[in-house]
Order: C-alpha cells, then sequence, then structure tokens
C-alpha cells in the first residue's frame, strides 16, 4: 500500500484542473514545455514539480488576465522560477542538484528559443525509450511526458489496470535517475540499434491521437500531428531505415482520412461510407511515393506493410473497389511479423470482405477467450459479421460486449446506434 | 560522476588444464587490454578478479539479528550455471558511456556483464 501511495503522490501532474481554453493550450503546448524543462533540470521528477508549480500560478493569473501570447514560453520561464526556488530552499545541495542549479541559473537570462528546444522532445523520446528500460515502461513514460497523458487514459490504450501503468512509469523514472540514462540524442552509429522503441512509441502516440482513448474520437488530434512531427524528425536523422520511412508513411496515410471519419454532427463514419472527396490525396501521395521507395529495399518490415495496406485504401476509388485480396495477404503477411490481436481483427476484416463474413468469423475464432476480449473494436467486428449473416440476436450480444469494453464517447454512441438497429431487426427468438 | 559496478558472470573453468590453457591466457591478454585501455582513459576506478565458487563460503547468522548462531556452507549463495567471476568499478558521466565501456570487457562476449550504479553516500542528506 505504500508504494502505490507513492506511484500517486508522483503522478502529480494533473493538466486537466484547468478549464478550457487553458486546458487546450496546455495539453499542446505541456509536452514541449516539459522536456525543456527535463534538459533544464536534468530530472523527470524535478521537472515535473517544477511545471506543477507552474500551472498553479497559471491557474490564476490566465483565468484572471487571459493567456499570455506565448504560453509555452510563459510556462517554461514560471517553471525555470519555481526549479530554482525549490533549490534555493534546499540547503544542502547534492553534486547532482549543483550541476541543475548552475543549468537553471544559466540559461534564464538567455532566450533559448534555439534548436536545443526544438531538439528537447526527441532527446526526451530516445531516454524514455532507452533499451536499459522495459519496453512496456518505454512507451508508458513517452505518452506520459511527451504527450502528457493520465495514467487512466494509458491504461485505457494498453488495456491494463491504471495502477500497474502508474508503478512502471515511476519504476522507469527512479532507474533514468539512478542509473544516469542521459537526456539526448544517440551518436549516427548508435541510432539503429535504439530505433524499434522509439519507432513502437512514435506509433503509439499516433495510435492514441488517431483513436482517442476517452472523450470523442478526435479528442486528441495534436497526439496525431506530434507523432507525424517526429517521425519526420526520426526520417531526417536516419533516411536509410526502411522502417522509419515506413512508420512515416502509416501515419500520414491513416491521418489523410480524418476529415472523412468523422460526420457534421461528430458520430463515426466507417470506412465504407466516408465521403472520399475529403480524403487528404497529397498526404495519400506523400505516403504512397514513399512506401514505393522503401519497399524497393527489399526490407519490408511491420510499418511498411501497414502503410503499403493504408494506401492501398487511400487509393481505392470506392469501398467495393478496393483491392481486399492484396490487403487481406498484406495482413497474413504482417501478422507473422507481429501476431497481434489487433492485426488478427484487422486481418478478419478483409478476409470478410474477400471472402465473407463467416470467413472472416473463423479468423476470430483463435481470439476467443484471450485477454482481446476487453478490446471493443475486436466485438464490433464480431457483431458486424453476425450482422451481415442475418445472426440478429448474436449479433446484439456481440455490441452489448463491446459497450462492456472501455471505450471513447464516440465509439459508445456508434456502437449503442447499431445495438439499436440489431435489435429492431431482432426477430423475436422464442 | 556517477561511479557504477561491472560485475562479470560466466561458466567458470572447470578443470585445471583449462584455467592453464592457451586460451586462458589470450583471454588476461584480453584483460590486460582492457585494463590499460580503461586506466589510460581514467574510467577505471577499481577492479578484483575472483577464485572460482568452488573456494567460496557462504556465511549465515541465523536469527535474524547479531550474535546469532553462525551457520558457514560451502559454495556460493544460490546455484546458478554463471557465476560471479569479478568486477570493475567503472567512472562515467552517464549509462551509456558506462555501456560502452562494459562492451569491451572480455566477460561481455565469454559471458554477461551486469551495471549496477553504485549508492553515493557522501552527498546524501
Amino acid at each position: 500500500m505504500a508504494r502505490q501511495g507513492r506511484v500517486e503522490a508522483r503522478d502529480r501532474l494533473q493538466w486537466v484542473e484547468l478549464n478550457d481554453p487553458l486546458d487546450e493550450i496546455i495539453r499542446i503546448e505541456g509536452g514541449q514545455v516539459l522536456a525543456t524543462l527535463i534538459r533544464l533540470t536534468g530530472d523527470i521528477d524535478r521537472a515535473e514539480d517544477a511545471l506543477h508549480d507552474a500551472l498553479v500560478v497559471a491557474a490564476d493569473s490566465w483565468r484572471r488576465d487571459g493567456a499570455p501570447d506565448k504560453p509555452g514560453a510563459w510556462l517554461t520561464t514560471v517553471a525555470r522560477n519555481k526549479a530554482l526556488d525549490r533549490l534555493r530552499r534546499e540547503a544542502r545541495r547534492k553534486p547532482k542538484e549543483e550541476e541543475a542549479f548552475r543549468l537553471l541559473t544559466e540559461t534564464s537570462t538567455g532566450t533559448d528559443d534555439g534548436s536545443d528546444k526544438r531538439d528537447d522532445r526527441l532527446r526526451l523520446l530516445f531516454t524514455c525509450c532507452h533499451p536499459a528500460l522495459s519496453p512496456e515502461s518505454q512507451v508508458a513514460l513517452a505518452l506520459r511526458t511527451i504527450c502528457g497523458l493520465t495514467t487512466v487514459d494509458i491504461a485505457r490504450v494498453f488495456l491494463v489496470p491504471e495502477p500497474t501503468i502508474g508503478q512502471r512509469i515511476s519504476r522507469a523514472k527512479a532507474k533514468i535517475a539512478t542509473a544516469h540514462i542521459p537526456y539526448r540524442v544517440p551518436e549516427a552509429h548508435e541510432l539503429p540499434d535504439r530505433l524499434r522503441p522509439v519507432l513502437a512509441t512514435v506509433y503509439a502516440v499516433f495510435t492514441a491521437g488517431h483513436h482517442a482513448p476517452v472523450g470523442e474520437l478526435g479528442a486528441r488530434l495534436d497526439l496525431v500531428d506530434e507523432a507525424i512531427r517526429l517521425g519526420r524528425v526520426l526520417v531526417e536523422l536516419m533516411p536509410d531505415e526502411a522502417e522509419c520511412v515506413g512508420l512515416l508513411a502509416l501515419t500520414l496515410a491513416t491521418n489523410a482520412r480524418r476529415a472523412a471519419r468523422t460526420d457534421v454532427q461528430g458520430e463515426i463514419v466507417l470506412l465504407a461510407d466516408q465521403d472520399r472527396s475529403l480524403w487528404d490525396t497529397a498526404a495519400i501521395a506523400e505516403a504512397a511515393a514513399l512506401v514505393d521507395s522503401v519497399l524497393r529495399r527489399g526490407r519490408p518490415g511491420a510499418y511498411q506493410i501497414q502503410a503499403a495496406i493504408a494506401c492501398l485504401h487511400g487509393t481505392a476509388p470506392t469501398y467495393a473497389d478496393t483491392d481486399w485480396p492484396q490487403i487481406a495477404e498484406l495482413y497474413r503477411l504482417l501478422e507473422m511479423r507481429w501476431p497481434t490481436s489487433v492485426v488478427r481483427v484487422n486481418r478478419a476484416v478483409a478476409v470478410a470482405e474477400v471472402a465473407g463474413p463467416r470467413a472472416g468469423l473463423e479468423v476470430l475464432a483463435e481470439l476467443v477467450g484471450t485477454p482481446t476480449e476487453r478490446w471493443h473494436l475486436y466485438w464490433s467486428t464480431r457483431a458486424d459479421f453476425q450482422r451481415r449473416l442475418g445472426e440478429t440476436a448474436a449479433a446484439a450480444d456481440s455490441y452489448r460486449h463491446a459497450l462492456g469494453c472501455p471505450s471513447n464517447d464516440s465509439d459508445r454512441r456508434f456502437l449503442t446506434r447499431r445495438l439499436a438497429e440489431v435489435e429492431g431487426a431482432e426477430p423475436d427468438t422464442r | 560522476m556517477p561511479r557504477y559496478a561491472a560485475l562479470i558472470y560466466g561458466t567458470e573453468p572447470t578443470s585445471e588444464a583449462e584455467s592453464n590453457s592457451e586460451q586462458w591466457g589470450k583471454i588476461m591478454d584480453a584483460y590486460m587490454h582492457f585494463g590499460e585501455a580503461g586506466g589510460a582513459a581514467g574510467v577505471i576506478g577499481g577492479g578484483e578478479a575472483l577464485q572460482p565458487t568452488n573456494t567460496a563460503t557462504t556465511i549465515q547468522v541465523s536469527g535474524g539479528a547479531k550474535g546469532g548462531d553462525v551457520v558457514t556452507t560451502d559454495g556460493p549463495f544460490a546455484e546458478t550455471k554463471e557465476a560471479l567471476g569479478g568486477f570493475y568499478l567503472l567512472d562515467c558521466k552517464d549509462l551509456d558511456e558506462a555501456i560502452s565501456w562494459a562492451a569491451q570487457i572480455p566477460g561481455a562476449w565469454l559471458g554477461r556483464v551486469e551495471l549496477r550504479p553504485v549508492i553515493d553516500f557522501s552527498g546524501s542528506s
């Protein structure tokens, strides 16, 4: 219980304490500010304390006087001064704190808008993804620090209990501090070895933004933009890494459908029903060109395959005229490299388009009784196959299961609508 | 500057002949080489090679407090395939630097090297 208490106490960054539009500003600027503060203080906890102090001041001052012109710079300055105050109060400082004190004092007069600040989030990304941290911790810590997701949100992304996420984050932070994991972008020759967890994390950031774990579907589109920005920087850093290019293409092609994913009321529109004239053709063309160039190198990894699938969707004139056999085959190849339940569910959708919903259900059969049953899209995919087979009672049951899983508000309204439809069509089973 | 203990684990030579072999000489040369490089860079803050675990004695005082019965047993505390064979103390600016030095210890390719940060009691309040 004592350990639990410490986790709670450490997770003290409450972005949501403020009301709109301050909340919005902090959500967008917070990650950058925190990344810079970590560089200046040399410690994640210290940086979070300072940012927390600054947010308390902001809540009061911004509400009274309105937000400043450059809220990020404002927060950084206030937080830096707060960090200095805290250090001054510590009578006996360790060498490490002396170093933080020196850094904070030195930079407090400068404008600090140069490349240092621009690279801070990249530094933070590589620190969070250091191979000395467990893979689960890497992604959780990155989502927490770079993207400002709460432990509740992260727990929903990974389908694990919230205390587990809190522990992963606090242990990772403790290890970074104790083992002196550096805050820097690795040298060129080290990059390939360090790449895999970084790509996984950027993809997790993208996914959390593309399909927000709480609130409306598009509530965290800022994370999508951040993931694409990080993806571009990574390609710039490592143009020869095919999977880097693959990830960027995947995020671009998927995000290109953004405007068509919801209707004017903010309700979810499925791929089959989307107005394809709303798709960002320039982004799709960029992604397709990237995929073409990278597949020619002959090292197809998981991101390149997914990017190829996203581009096949992006260039299809209609849902019916999509190259489903090739998509099903690509998912099969992907599943060999990346045997996850998410890939399996997506493959089932493609197989159902080629060979009918019964074949789709067969692809899902192995997932029965696995932890995937806590994932709403597994159930809604199942429900859709059953609905198309005319098994309305079973479909209704699956939609009810889907509604019992964690999901965002948009998903819940969609599932509720679909449930009502199949219940309306449900023949009297007695 | 942070200090790390580089704990070297590996399979132990099983016979006298093995420990006198030409191969053993090469390993010793490799360690000498590491010691020179690390010494010249000012990274090595200490270190020892340990006699094999068949010379080990494990002591435990029973009762969970000082003054209890002394229980002495032969051999190491834990029976594992790989034994602690020695260690270095490495003074490095961060974990990445320590990793790059640890990767040059022959034990890293003959067995494994575990890096552990050393607790610094000097500045604690």
